[in-house]
């Protein structure tokens, strides 16, 4: 239930910078989340939040104080620990009442928030039990319940749910959405590396990469006006293919064409000065479409592999000139395709267009820029 | 892939004959002791203790009551009725004889025609029967040779020799001062370890590394260096020798292993707890009482069986800081050492002393041995 301000942020051990340069304003109610390469920082940015990590340059707020020096326990914050963190000799009702007795809170008090919190968890059977005598799930769901109690300004959550399966993890995942929805006015922030849960969490995803922000933004946003090849080829499954070729046209409309003879068309506006530029065109697998014989296409290839999975069937290319092999996605099955030549294109609305790995949308002029570094040379995969 | 995490080795008959031989090999000498502490000065010297476990079988030279006093008129003939054993023996004859050259001539319950001296009958529980006729029944006794089986016999009274009778043999005084030096040698280096341990492994300050290093520097000084200089301070200081100087001595002795054990315990709780509990706003030492220390049990119960065992079991630091000439504070282990002395060829009360040093060990050990295990294995196994 606060505000967040990051200005200018920057974490180093020693000399070796791990953050710099992360600004970001979180506002009240909404849900952010981190997400990232491994090694990005991302978990050390959610520490730097909640205190446990010294914040080695810039200024962090809460609320309009600055909280830099404030020990975690005065920030307001509560985290979700990825392994729980629950207190092993304790019943679940006393890991829940911990934090409330040593802020010395009156009994009635404390139980109310349990008996709150337990039941909006479904934990009311399991109040007397410890925690070894718990599932996954159930752990999990106490280590949300013990932040809960505490009616903190700011949840952080650092990647809860990877300990567990996968069929928990999406019950779960629903569950905290669920629980969003029920306290509309309380500010989380969620560090995760499973898109997935980005994407259906998150009011706006803040991608981190190379030290720095490498996007900000609404899931869709991210998805379908990427800033830079990283957020790209981060965003979406499987990545989205790059296609490197020349500007043979320029306008509202862009006009690339490829070695191998194809041209693509792009809703994304160039100007007069992009003319034969070295660009890579963006394409997602599943915004290919076959083009009909005698159409223009953009791409054109021979089928290495391909991955029926009935409601669409993945294609796999064969590499050329040492790039990443182009991947198809394509409605239906098409098993027979394999070995053959498939010639692809796509709708000029999903092509997108990088320039030296920036998007052309977020030039001067255009969409407002949200990332704070370019070192953004990190693989993806 | 089964098989692998499961499966036997296949020297495991060699590791089982191992323990089986340590086992006996740990067992012999216990065993021994504590049965010989429940045995006569006789028995100890005839025969081994593992021979009275069993019933012992051993030959006898027995004589009847004198027919000129016991004797009883039966019809024409006399009878004398008797046991040969005294009441509440529970001796078995299985064979017996009148005569030295034969001593096994009947089996119990068989009547023996003694010629001229009448009839003889003797039963397994030692009762007899002797008929026979007026001159035949005269003069003394008659001498039965017989073969009996002894069953096992134990008496407590060593144990109430050193135990309850006092004088110089006493251990009852001297199990009191080593309770009066054991228990505070081992609370006290606990309760600072435990403190000093935390801050080792959880709280931040410069030169903690070397701190540390300096610790485990410390293990492997000998205490056997420090016992003058420290006596020295001791009675410079005006403690002079006595509890309190012996306390203090085994809580230096034991504080370098047992911060390093507990620190080495304490740093490898799980960081996510006690971050966790930093964010629930828990002071330090809030940390340290309400989730370190709980969570530390297993090692300092550990420790604390170690420092018990062997201040219990300690000579050296007592002789060098407590025991004076008076003798009021003389400990267990000097207590035997004396005994050793005054009573060397002793063995019963030798052995008695020793099984009263070594029981409260032992229940020790039996009662917290999951402990010691659980505890020397943490950290090194995650």
């Amino acid at each position: 239930m606060a505000d967040l301000l990051l200005t200018d942020v920057a974490k180093s051990y020693g000399s070796v910078d791990v953050l710099k340069h992360i600004n970001l304003d979180i506002k009240k109610g909404e849900l952010i989340v981190f997400v990232g390469p491994s090694g990005c920082g991302k978990s050390t940015l959610l520490r730097m939040i909640a205190g446990l990590e010294k914040i080695t340059g810039g200024e962090l707020q809460i609320d309009g104080m600055v909280v830099n020096d404030v020990p975690p326990a005065q920030r307001g914050i509560a985290m979700v620990f990825q392994s729980y963190a629950l207190y092993p000799h304790m019943t679940v009702r006393d890991n829940m009442a911990f934090a409330l007795k040593i802020a010395k809170k009156s009994p009635e008090e404390i139980d109310a928030a349990i008996a709150k919190a337990a039941r909006i968890l479904q934990l009311e059977p399991y109040l007397d039990r410890l925690p070894k005598a718990l599932s996954g799930g159930q752990r999990q769901r106490v280590a949300i319940g013990r932040s809960i109690v505490r009616d903190p300004k700011v949840y952080l959550f650092d990647e809860p749910l990877s300990n567990l399966d996968a069929a928990l993890r999406v019950a779960t995942r629903i569950e905290i959405a669920q629980l969003k929805e029920a306290m509309p006015d309380s500010t989380m922030i969620y560090v995760t590396h499973d898109q997935v849960e980005a994407m259906t969490l998150a009011t706006r995803i803040v991608v981190l990469a190379g030290g720095g922000i490498a996007q900000v933004g609404s899931p869709l946003t991210l998805y379908e006006k990427p800033e830079n090849e990283f957020v790209a080829q981060f965003i979406g499954s499987p990545a989205m293919n790059l296609l490197p070729g020349k500007i043979t046209g320029t306008g509202q409309q862009t006009t690339v064409s490829f070695e191998g003879g194809g041209t693509a068309i792009s809703n994304y506006p160039s100007n007069d000065a992009d003319m034969g530029a070295q660009v890579n065109v963006g394409v997602r697998p599943e915004d290919f479409v076959e083009a009909g014989e005698g159409q223009p296409y953009a791409f054109e290839g021979t089928v290495d592999i391909t991955e029926a999975l009935g409601e669409v069937t993945l294609l796999y290319f064969e590499k050329q000139n040492d790039a990443d092999p182009v991947i198809g996605k394509l409605a239906g099955i098409h098993s027979d395709l394999r070995g053959n030549k498939v010639r692809l294109t796509a709708d000029p609305g999903k092509v997108h267009v990088f320039r030296d790995g920036e998007s052309l949308l977020y030039r001067q002029g255009g969409l407002e820029k949200t990332a704070t570094t370019t070192n953004l040379n990190v693989s993806v995969h | 892939m089964d098989n692998i995490a499961g499966s036997k080795s296949s020297l495991g008959w060699a590791v089982q004959i191992s323990v089986v031989l340590l086992v006996v090999l740990w067992l012999f000498p216990t065993v021994g002791l504590f049965v010989s502490s429940f045995r006569t000065a006789d028995q100890i010297s005839s025969s081994g203790w593992w021979a009275a476990l069993f019933p012992a079988e051993q030959s006898e030279v027995l004589r009847t009551a004198d027919p000129d006093d016991e004797r009883q008129p039966d019809g024409d003939m006399f009878v004398v009725a008797g046991n040969l054993f005294p009441e509440d023996s529970e001796k078995t004859i299985s064979t017996w004889g009148t005569s030295a050259r034969d001593v096994a001539a009947y089996t119990a319950g068989d009547t023996a025609d003694l010629g001229d001296d009448g009839m003889l009958t003797v039963n397994a529980d030692g009762s007899y029967v002797w008929r026979g006729s007026d001159d035949a029944l005269s003069g003394r006794g008659e001498r039965v040779f017989v073969t009996a089986t002894a069953p096992p016999e134990f008496t407590m009274e060593n144990y109430e020799n050193i135990l309850f009778r006092g004088g110089t043999d006493d251990m009852a005084k001297a199990f009191f001062n080593t309770l009066t030096v054991t228990i505070p040698a081992t609370i006290i280096p606990i309760v600072i370890a435990a403190f000093a341990a935390y801050a080792l492994a959880w709280m931040d300050f410069p030169g903690r590394a070397l701190l540390i290093a300096a610790v485990v520097a410390l293990l492997v000084v000998p205490l056997q260096l420090a016992l003058i200089p420290l006596l020295r301070l001791h009675l410079g200081i005006g403690i002079g020798k006595g509890y309190l100087g012996t306390w203090l001595a085994h809580t230096g002795f034991g504080l370098p292993l047992a911060v390093y054990l507990l620190r080495n315990y304490m740093v490898g709780l799980p960081r996510d707890i006690i971050e966790n509990a930093k964010v629930d706003g828990a002071t330090d030492f809030q940390i340290f009482t309400k989730i370190i220390l709980p969570l530390s049990f297993p090692a300092l119960a550990s420790f604390a069986i170690f420092q018990f065992l062997w201040t219990w079991n300690d000579l050296l630091v007592a002789k060098v800081f407590l025991i004076d000439a008076t003798g009021e504070t003389t400990v267990m282990t000097n207590q035997i050492v004396e005994l050793l002395g005054t009573r060397g060829g002793n063995w019963e009360i030798l052995a008695t002393a020793a099984f009263v040093s070594i029981a409260v060990p032992l229940v020790v050990f039996f009662t917290m041995q999951r402990f010691l295990v659980r505890g020397l294995l943490a950290g090194s196994v995650k």
